[in-house]
C-alpha cells in the first residue's frame, strides 16, 4: 500500500528520513515521504499525528535534528531565507492584520522576498499583485479596510498573499478551516485552478471527503509516520480510514465527482430508540473513563 | 484593466517612483503629514530660540541662525539655547522610533523599551550609583546604563525558550519591572533627604544643561541607531503578520527580532544617558503618528516626527509656560497620563 512515489528522490521537495519536532518532543522520526512534483498533495490524519508538524518542515519554519528536507536537490537549510521563500510559499493556520491595512497593501507584502531597500515596488511587484487578486476574486475589494471583510473574504486575501509571493510550490495549513461549506468548496476549487495553472499544491485538511474530491496525490499519517499514500482511490479504503482514524465506515463513490467518499457507520442507530438507552450509553462511557 | 501597465488600488493615494535601480512606494498621506509635522517642528524651534529672558524676534533668530546678528545674539541663539532645543529635536524623534519598534514588535499599544525593564533597570543603576557610590554625573549615566542593559538582557534570557514570543516578553517584563520598582522605592527611603532630591531631580528626565558635546555624541549616536531601525523597518513591518508568515516570507525571524530590540533599547539608552528618563513620549508617539498618517500598523517615520514635536513642545512648555521652570520629563508624564487616560477610555469604549 505505501507505495514510494519518489524511489529516485528527484522531487523537487522530499523529506530524506527526517526526525521532526518541538525542543525535545518529537513527532515524527526517520520521516521519508516526497511531494510529486505539480501533484496537488494532501496530508490527512487524525489530530496530533504529525501532519502540521510535517508542513512546517518542509517550509523550513522547524528544522529536522536529524536527516534533512531537500528543496530542488540540495538541504532546504542550505539556502538563503529570501531564497526559499521565492520557491516555496506558505498559508500559515494563523496570520495577524495589522490594524487598518487595505486588501491591496496585505496582498502586496507577499513581495517581501522579491524586493530588496533600494527596489520596494517595480513594475514585476504591481503586476504580480494585480494578477493574484484577480485571481482570487479579490480586486473589487482593493481598497476595502481588511479588517471589514467576512471570514471568506479574508481568506481570499490571504490566499493572494502567498500567491503574490509567485512560488511554484505553495503550502497550505488548513486552509477551509473556519469558513463555511460554501467558501470551503469556493476556495477548494480555487486551489484546484491554481494547481492545474501549474503550482505544486501542499495542503493539510482535516476533511477526507474533500481531501479525496480535490487532492491528487494523498499522504495518510498516524503517530508522526506516513501510512499510506497515493491517489486518493487507492488510499480511501474503508480498512484504510479504520487504520488511520480508528473510525468504521463505508466507502461509496461520490455520487458528483466519483471520488471515494467516506460515509461514519458510528452505531447502528444514530439517535437512540428511548432516553433509557441513551442514558444506558452515556453510564458506559463514563465506566470507560 | 490595460494590460499592459496595471495600477493596483490601495484605498488611498500612493506616490510611486520609480528610476533604473530604484523603486519605491509611498503613501501620499503619511509624506503630507511627515512634512506638516517637520515645518511645526521647525516653527517650534523658532519659537524655542526666541523665547527667553532676552526676548528675540524670529528674524533676529534665523539671521543668527544663519551666521550673521551681533556676537551677543548669536551667543545667545547657537551657544545657549540651540544645545536645548536641538536636543529636544533629536532625543525625542529617537524616543518616538524607539517606541514605534517596541509596539510593532509586541503588537501591543502600551509596549515601549519599559515593558523589558529598562526604565526601572536605569533607574535602579542610577539610584545605586547616587546613594551607594556617591559617584560623579559620569558614573550615574554608566549607572543607569547598566542597570537599563542589564534589566533589558536579563528579561530578554527569562523570556527565551526557542526564541522570543511576545506575550511572554511582555510578562516577565512586568513581573521584573515591579520588582526593581520596589527595590527603587526602598533605595530611596533608605536615602538621605539630599541624595533623594538628587536621585528624583535625574529620574524626572531634563533637558537642563545639555551642551553641545552631550548633544552632538548623543545626536550622532542616535543617528546611527535610526539608520539601523530605518534598514530593519521592511521586516518589521513583515513581522506584524504573524511569525509564521513572516518566516514564510523569507525573514530570520529570531535574529531580526533580537536586533530590533537592541536598536529599540539603544535609541532609549542613548537619550537617558544625555538627559535621564524623559518618560511617555516612546508610547504616545506612535501611536499619534498612526492616527494622523492612517497608516496599516505602527510606521517609524511619523513616529520620529511626532516625537520630536511633543518633547520639544513639551519642553518649551517646562521652560516658559509654567509658573516655574519645570524638567520636562513632568510635562511628558502629565501629558502622556492625560492620552493614555484617552486611550483606555476610548479603546474600552470600541470594546464593549
Amino acid at each position: 500500500m505505501s507505495a514510494t512515489t519518489d524511489p529516485t528522490g528527484t522531487a523537487r521537495l522530499h523529506v530524506e528520513s527526517a526526525t521532526i519536532g518541538y525542543d525535545k518532543r518529537v513527532i515524527s522520526e526517520h520521516l521519508s515521504v516526497a511531494i510529486p512534483d505539480e501533484s496537488f498533495t494532501v496530508i490527512v490524519g487524525p489530530n496530533a499525528c504529525g501532519k502540521s508538524t510535517l508542513l512546517r518542515g518542509l517550509s523550513r519554519l522547524l528544522k529536522p535534528s536529524a536527516g534533512q528536507v531537500v528543496l530542488d536537490g540540495a538541504d532546504i537549510n542550505s539556502f538563503k531565507t529570501k531564497e526559499v521563500a521565492r520557491r516555496v510559499g506558505l498559508l500559515p493556520q494563523t496570520s495577524i492584520a495589522p490594524d487598518g491595512i487595505t486588501v491591496a497593501e496585505l496582498v502586496a507584502r507577499g513581495r517581501y522576498p522579491h524586493q530588496g531597500f533600494m527596489r520596494q515596488w517595480t513594475e514585476a511587484d504591481e503586476q504580480a499583485v494585480f494578477r493574484a487578486m484577480h485571481q482570487t476574486a479579490v480586486n473589487d475589494l482593493s481598497g476595502r479596510l481588511v479588517d471589514e471583510l467576512s471570514g471568506g473574504q479574508r481568506q481570499r486575501v490571504w490566499v493572494a498573499m502567498a500567491l503574490a509571493q509567485h512560488t511554484d510550490i505553495l503550502l497550505l495549513d488548513e486552509p477551509t478551516t473556519f469558513l463555511d461549506i460554501t467558501h470551503q468548496i469556493e476556495l477548494m476549487e480555487l486551489f484546484t485552478d491554481l494547481h492545474l495553472v501549474g503550482h505544486t499544491l501542499v495542503a493539510v485538511l482535516h476533511d477526507l471527503n474533500q481531501a479525496a474530491r480535490y487532492g491528487t496525490h494523498l499522504i495518510a499519517m498516524k503517530d508522526g509516520q506516513v501510512v499510506a499514500e497515493g491517489a486518493p482511490d487507492e488510499v480511501v479504503t474503508a480498512e484504510l480510514v479504520e487504520e488511520v482514524f480508528g473510525l468504521r465506515c463505508l466507502v461509496v463513490p461520490d455520487p458528483v465527482a466519483r471520488s471515494p467518499q467516506v460515509v461514519p457507520l458510528g452505531r447502528e442507530r444514530s439517535r437512540p430508540k428511548s432516553v433509557g438507552d441513551a442514558a444506558h450509553a452515556l453510564a458506559r462511557r463514563e465506566e470507560t473513563l | 484593466m490595460s494590460a499592459d501597465s496595471p495600477r493596483v488600488d490601495f484605498g488611498h493615494r500612493v506616490l510611486v517612483l520609480r528610476r533604473r535601480r530604484f523603486a519605491v512606494r509611498l503613501d501620499r498621506r503619511s509624506v503630507i503629514v511627515c512634512a506638516v509635522l517637520a515645518a511645526a517642528v521647525a516653527c517650534m524651534a523658532v519659537l524655542a530660540l526666541m523665547t527667553g529672558s532676552y526676548h528675540l524676534s524670529a528674524a533676529q533668530v534665523v539671521s543668527a541662525l544663519a551666521g550673521g546678528e551681533s556676537e551677543l545674539i548669536h551667543a545667545i541663539v547657537v551657544e545657549w539655547r540651540l544645545p536645548r532645543v536641538a536636543a529636544a529635536v533629536v532625543f525625542g524623534a529617537a524616543l518616538g522610533v524607539s517606541g514605534a519598534v517596541f509596539q510593532s514588535l509586541l503588537r501591543n499599544p502600551l509596549a515601549d523599551p519599559g515593558i523589558i525593564g529598562f526604565s526601572q533597570g536605569s533607574y535602579t543603576g542610577a539610584l545605586i550609583v547616587i546613594l551607594v557610590v556617591n559617584g560623579t554625573y559620569l558614573q550615574l549615566v554608566g549607572g543607569a546604563l547598566l542597570g537599563g542593559m542589564a534589566t533589558a538582557v536579563a528579561v530578554y534570557m527569562l523570556a527565551y525558550r526557542r526564541g522570543v514570543q511576545g506575550f511572554r516578553l511582555i510578562i516577565v517584563g512586568i513581573g521584573v519591572s515591579a520588582l526593581l520598582g520596589s527595590l527603587n522605592t526602598w533605595l530611596m527611603i533608605k536615602a538621605d533627604l539630599d541624595q533623594a532630591m538628587a536621585a528624583a531631580a535625574w529620574g524626572a528626565g531634563s533637558l537642563y544643561g545639555v551642551s553641545w558635546s552631550q548633544v552632538l555624541v548623543g545626536g550622532a549616536c542616535v543617528l546611527v541607531f535610526l539608520l539601523l531601525a530605518g534598514m530593519l523597518s521592511r521586516p518589521l513591518r513583515q513581522m506584524e503578520l504573524g511569525d509564521d508568515a513572516a518566516a514564510s516570507q523569507g525573514i530570520r525571524v529570531s535574529p531580526v527580532r533580537l536586533g530590533l530590540i537592541v536598536v529599540g533599547v539603544a535609541l532609549t539608552a542613548t537619550v537617558t544617558a544625555a538627559s535621564g528618563p524623559i518618560a511617555f513620549i516612546s508610547l504616545v508617539a506612535p501611536q499619534i503618528g498612526r492616527r494622523l498618517a492612517r497608516t496599516a500598523g505602527i510606521t517609524l517615520a511619523p513616529a520620529a516626527f511626532v516625537g520630536a514635536l511633543v518633547c520639544l513642545a513639551a519642553d518649551y512648555l517646562a521652560q516658559h509656560v509654567a509658573p516655574t521652570p519645570l524638567p520636562v520629563g513632568i510635562v511628558t508624564v502629565v501629558l502622556g497620563g492625560g492620552y493614555l487616560g484617552y486611550l483606555l477610555f476610548t479603546e474600552a469604549r470600541r470594546r464593549l
